[in-house]
């Protein structure tokens, strides 16, 4: 059983001339490589390294050019705080993505969520408890309908989503009656719902509860991506999903609770959102679905689903937020932020491309 | 035969719209056995296959395993009770490791509290065990176990597959043709690891167009044609052309073969 080679004897008459082949097998210049090959296959294994590497280096960049005033605690702190919402929603949509989906209505449910927790509480009177429960309950509602939609009905994902983008979203106008509920009343009534909005201070550096809480979701998520049999499902799911069900995933269960997930990360940005801007607007994170597809492809996750890592996201996020503070602070016109996120988009994944013929 | 049958099937009905797949096909697999199953294209021995491992559900018909009548809702199902598949399409996550890939759908938690609170994975035990399997059948010439299986070639994703059966198949191995797609030292490195398979005890249901490697190792041969078994025969007993004129209808199965 140890060395098949000399134990077994061929039996066919045209396998007989094997004895004499050559016994060499096929093997890869370990030593030949050269050193962009050698950095493919490193990015390979490390998806989240190519924009970590970006974001070092736009770091470098903006800290050369613009000195002190960029690289400071405080507005480090503020990328940060920028970048929070983004990231949380990234988090939600890096799961969805992972399972070759999409989630355009990430941004609706959010500011859904949120519209929910405030006129629960100040339309009907319900403790603020208890409306943040039911805020996170409907983006799970929310998602739920995604994920069933997509499992059971077999729709495709960029079709249920952009239905449910709309649906949320005019659902969201048509109950509030486009009333936002003004910052100081929430302070006054009902603070649980600007949570997110304190923050601790160490010297000049500002850490909202929503960055720390932006920071422990994608570290949670990490370890159940990468230490647990569930997250091993969803890049399973996402990379072939008839050999997942053959090797005994239940396909159906988890889109429905990726998706249903995604959909209660949402609301808890839509809960972060309002810790932002202080008050309850159902026109708030327009674009968060955009924004949080752009965070998703800079960080290196597929979109063809089963590759990246979460950590990715994190930095595309990130790299996202130097930019546009970076440009701000030199003074320049917005559109030029708008313009280099859409190259770094492109460039992503053509570097994508690039590391994934290492496999071939 | 002697022995009792391990796994059995009888009059499995399985009808697709107007198209039966199969016709109170019928099914027997002796213990320790390599039991090759072909068939024209057509002939439904793929729905069968799927029957007996889980993968759909016959309208109609009884399988049994070790005289017990089982029902598979999934391949799990199957699983669960000791059969296991090795598919044509391998059923392999491609950008998955080898060792997460041997492990999934079973998956090994770390002891105690980490893996009874926290569901952590002990990667440490799945990767030393299935670096043994793999040593086992003689397929350690893949370096790394927690290399992506994208990154082997053809031969080594069906020995990574092969081997994830042979561990995990308790009473009965079923393989969809194992050697299709593979060249001919490759497709000789896997008959050697059905071979080494057998060798352990475990049956061995082998669905194959390849009639020189079905002459080589079965023991006997399963004929389908037109959705229902046609007849079994002993390969030492007739040749390949036989083999070929019965399941294709240009010759008369032999009377005795029938009830075998």
């Amino acid at each position: 059983m140890g060395e098949p080679n000399t134990a077994a004897q061929p039996s066919q008459e045209f396998e007989k001339v094997l004895v004499n082949s050559s016994t060499e097998v096929a093997s890869f210049d370990t030593h030949d490589k050269t050193p962009l090959q050698k950095l493919q296959h490193f990015l390979h294994s490390s998806p989240a390294a190519v924009p970590l590497i970006v974001l070092v280096l736009s770091l470098a960049a903006f800290g050369a050019i613009l000195g002190g005033k960029f690289f400071s605690a405080f507005s480090m702190t503020l990328i940060l705080q920028q970048v929070a919402i983004v990231g949380i929603v990234g988090a939600a949509q890096t799961l969805v993505v992972l399972t070759a989906g999409i989630d355009l209505s990430v941004g609706a449910i959010m500011v859904l969520s949120s519209v929910v927790m405030g006129q629960f509480t100040f339309r009907y009177g319900l403790p603020p408890t208890l409306s943040v429960l039911c805020g996170l309950g409907v983006g799970a509602l929310c998602g739920y309908i995604n994920g069933t939609l997509v499992a059971r009905m077999k729709l495709p994902p960029f079709i249920v989503t952009l239905g449910m983008w709309q649906i949320v979203l005019a659902s969201n106008f048509l109950y509030s009656a486009n009333e936002t509920i003004r910052a100081q009343d929430i302070s006054a009534n009902a603070p649980i719902l600007q949570f997110f909005g304190q923050s601790l201070r160490l010297g000049n550096a500002v850490f909202t509860y929503g960055v720390i809480a932006m920071v422990l979701l994608v570290g949670l998520l990490w370890y159940v991506l990468n230490h647990t049999a569930w997250g091993r499902y969803v890049y399973a799911v996402g990379d072939d999903p008839e050999a997942a069900k053959l090797a005994g995933v239940n396909v159906r269960h988890m889109l429905v609770a990726v998706y249903t997930l995604s959909g209660l990360i949402c609301a808890l940005a839509g809960w972060a959102l309002i810790g932002r801007i202080g008050s309850v607007s159902p026109t708030a994170g327009q674009f968060a679905n955009i924004e949080s597809i752009t965070a998703v492809v800079i960080g290196g996750i597929s979109l063809f689903g089963g590759r990246g890592s979460i950590l990715g996201m994190l930095f595309g996020a990130l790299i996202v937020g130097v930019f546009s503070l970076g440009l701000r602070l030199m003074g320049t016109d917005p559109q030029w932020t708008y313009l280099l996120i859409g190259l770094l988009i492109i460039l992503a994944v053509a570097i994508d491309q690039w590391i994934r013929k290492v496999a071939a | 035969m002697a022995q009792e049958p391990i796994l059995t099937a009888r009059g499995l009905v399985k009808r697709y719209g107007r198209v039966t797949a199969l016709d109170h096909a019928d099914f027997d697999l002796y213990p320790g056995e390599i039991l090759a199953v072909i068939g024209d294209n057509g002939a439904g021995k793929s729905t069968m296959i799927k029957a007996v491992s889980g993968a759909l559900t016959p309208d109609d018909g009884e399988i049994r395993l070790e005289g017990q009548p089982v029902h598979f809702r999934s391949p799990m199902d199957a699983r669960k009770a000791g059969i296991e598949t090795v598919y044509q399409n391998l059923a392999l996550s491609p950008a998955l490791s080898i060792a997460d890939n041997m492990f999934l759908g079973r998956e090994i938690r770390k002891p105690g509290i980490m893996g009874k609170w926290f569901r952590s994975l002990d990667r440490a035990a799945m990767e030393k065990q299935a670096r043994a399997k793999l040593s086992e059948l003689g397929l350690m010439t893949i370096q790394n176990i927690n290399q992506a299986v994208e990154t082997l070639s053809g031969g080594q994703r069906q020995g990574v597959a092969v081997a994830r059966a042979a561990a995990f198949g308790s009473k009965v191995v079923i393989m969809d043709e194992p050697t299709a797609a593979l060249g001919v030292k490759e497709s000789r490195r896997v008959l050697e690891l059905i071979l080494d398979v057998r060798a352990r005890g475990l049956p061995i249901v082998l669905i194959s167009h390849n009639m020189p490697h079905v002459f080589e190792v079965a023991d006997r041969i399963h004929i389908h044609r037109l959705g229902r078994r046609l007849c079994v025969i002993n390969p030492k007993d007739f040749t390949m052309s036989d083999a070929v004129a019965f399941m294709t209808g240009a010759k008369a199965p032999p009377g005795e073969a029938i009830a075998a």
